[in-house]
């Protein structure tokens, strides 16, 4: 067999082990911080630190019984948890995890597939991914579950919109979709944070909301609607729906590194690289400072992850009209400003400093023009 | 015998084509033909992905992937919203007579179109040895859009935002 071909099935088995398993680990994780955060102790007793704590979790979900409620759509009962748990694996498929591997003379990319459509690809599947708990809420016959459903599906549209318009902002930059050439694009330290602070804020707090995350967990509200849309679930089909969520985490947290802190770039990448092939060979240097990369990608990836449960145990949940009124009050008005900006700065011969500027004039107008909002706002509400 | 050898010639592309037509026709009549309104949606967003598909295969990656977000992603998501808030039970009249003289009128257009446009396939058949394979991909897209048809993509954008307009000032309580 074609050793390409090897290689690049090694490399997708790798990705799928490697996101289930630190899916696995960060409902660990998520318990270690929260017990922290809370001045607890936290897991503690299966394996030394709690280590063991997922596989105790998931031997738990597996031996319970697996049930049906009689009033419940079976088949669609079913599909929900299944939809989840798919479109969630399915988005590691193109994102890059390092530079090129060099075997035998062939240059092999770490990634699962380098499409042209990469980031778009993403999108879709997260935009499919809403069907899972729509499908699962539906199918139970119950009104939490119902509005839970409901309410996921409101939301994900409405952060969809702002996320899109932040990503474009990030497209336009970039020159591509294919989310290799956006992290090629930020080679060294010239990573896109630092072109697009609002846009990098927006797209984090959208992830968050996508992710139906505290501070947006509103279809899991347990103080209004039980548990929401997987009240009616139990044993393993409510397992897949937590674990779709951890693994959710995982790829936004890695999208995020892709598209605004370089992805498996950090500087002085080029000094490291030729530094190992200068003390080893082309190959093997190559391939050391590749492994470095993907160091640096998870690296990045559990930074995020890790501010995605900090954010968990630090703020509260939303009101609903809250929610709303910031994604299509705030988040829709701001990304669209963002991506004139940054369309704006492009055009400049020095893109850097005037999309600072612009951000800058857009800060001032908003400082202007606030006492001016909050006047008539007042005054509606007078009347 | 014959159609066996058929089917043990058929290439990769030719299985994912035909699985793929077999699931789009599946998922269309299934959300013609399901009595409940929710299914009907779920059979639609099956032949809206099974399309997507077959935009894939004919290496239009942009076009398939804007059809994931735009309409099973989006559109879908509105229509399951809408019905499970209204909580639409579906009106089930059976087959009556206008219903018959309707779907034989769509039938019969929806044949003159596809004998003509099979006739016309005929006609300017492909090149296969000069053919272009990156003509779906977004780069040329976004050539021939920006640059070709410039005006009619305007003006469609302008239709867009008049008719998102409309859609706000429907939705507003008159004061």
């Amino acid at each position: 067999m074609d050793i390409v071909l090897i290689v690049k099935s090694i490399i997708i088995v790798t990705i799928f082990a490697v996101s289930l398993g630190i899916a696995a680990y960060e409902t660990y994780f998520e318990r270690v911080i929260a017990a922290f955060i809370q001045d607890r102790v936290g897991p503690d007793r299966a394996g030394p630190f709690g280590i063991l704590q997922p596989l105790a979790d998931g031997g738990k979900l597996f031996f319970k019984e697996d049930f049906v409620p009689t009033l419940a759509d079976k088949w669609l009962f079913i599909l929900g948890p299944s939809i989840s748990m798919l479109t969630a694996l399915m988005s590691s498929a193109v994102l890059p995890f390092g530079d090129t591997l060099n075997i035998k003379g062939q240059l092999i990319d770490v990634q699962g597939m380098d499409v042209n459509i990469g980031i778009l690809w993403v999108f879709g599947i997260v935009s499919l991914g809403v069907y899972g708990i729509l499908i699962g809420g539906w199918a139970s016959n119950n009104k939490y579950s119902l509005f839970g459903a409901i309410r996921a599906a409101s939301q994900n549209i409405s952060y969809e919109l702002a996320m899109g318009m932040s990503l474009l902002a990030v497209i336009l930059v970039s020159e591509s979709l294919s989310i290799k050439a956006i992290v090629q694009s930020q080679h060294g330290i010239n990573w896109h944070i630092f072109h697009q602070p609002l846009g990098f804020m927006l797209f984090v707090t959208c992830a968050l909301a996508e992710c139906n995350r505290t501070p947006f967990d509103l279809p899991e509200s347990e103080n209004e609607l039980v548990a929401g849309y997987h009240t009616e679930y139990g044993s393993m089909k409510l397992g897949l729906y937590l674990f779709s969520e951890y693994i959710n985490m995982f790829i936004s947290s890695a999208v995020i590194a892709s598209l605004y802190f370089g992805g498996y770039n950090y500087p002085g990448i080029d000094v490291v690289h030729d530094f190992l092939i200068k003390q080893t060979n082309d190959v093997t240097g190559h391939n050391i400072a590749t492994g470095i990369g993907i160091l640096v990608f998870f690296l990045k990836t559990f930074f995020f992850i890790f501010v995605f449960i900090w954010v968990r145990w630090t703020l509260p949940r939303f009101k609903y009209d809250q929610l709303m009124n910031l994604a299509w009050k705030w988040m829709l008005p701001l990304s669209v400003a963002n991506l004139i900006i940054e369309a704006a700065a492009e055009l400049t011969p020095m893109p850097f400093l005037a999309s600072w500027v612009g951000l800058g004039i857009l800060f001032l107008a908003y400082i202007i023009f606030r006492p001016l909002f909050l006047k008539r706002k007042l005054k509606q509400n007078l009347q | 015998m014959q159609y066996l050898e058929l089917l043990k010639n058929m290439s990769l592309v030719q299985w994912a084509f035909y699985f793929l037509s077999v699931t789009t026709l599946f998922g269309a009549l299934g959300a013609v033909m399901s009595k409940n309104t929710i299914h009907s949606v779920l059979y639609l967003v099956l032949t809206f992905f099974s399309i997507s598909g077959i935009y894939i295969m004919l290496n239009a990656q942009f076009l398939a992937a804007v059809n994931i977000i735009v309409y099973a992603g989006a559109i879908m998501v509105l229509f399951v919203f809408a019905i499970m808030f209204l909580h639409l039970k579906g009106d089930h009249h059976g087959f009556d007579n206008t219903i018959f003289v309707s779907a034989l009128t769509a039938v019969g257009i929806l044949g003159v179109i596809l004998t003509l446009a099979i006739k016309k396939a005929e006609h300017f058949r492909v090149d296969v040895n000069n053919f272009n394979p990156k003509i779906g991909l977004i780069e040329n897209l976004g050539d021939v859009l920006y640059k070709k048809y410039l005006l009619p993509f305007e003006l469609v954008s302008i239709l867009f935002l008049i008719a998102m307009v409309g859609a706000v000032l429907l939705a507003k309580k008159e004061k």
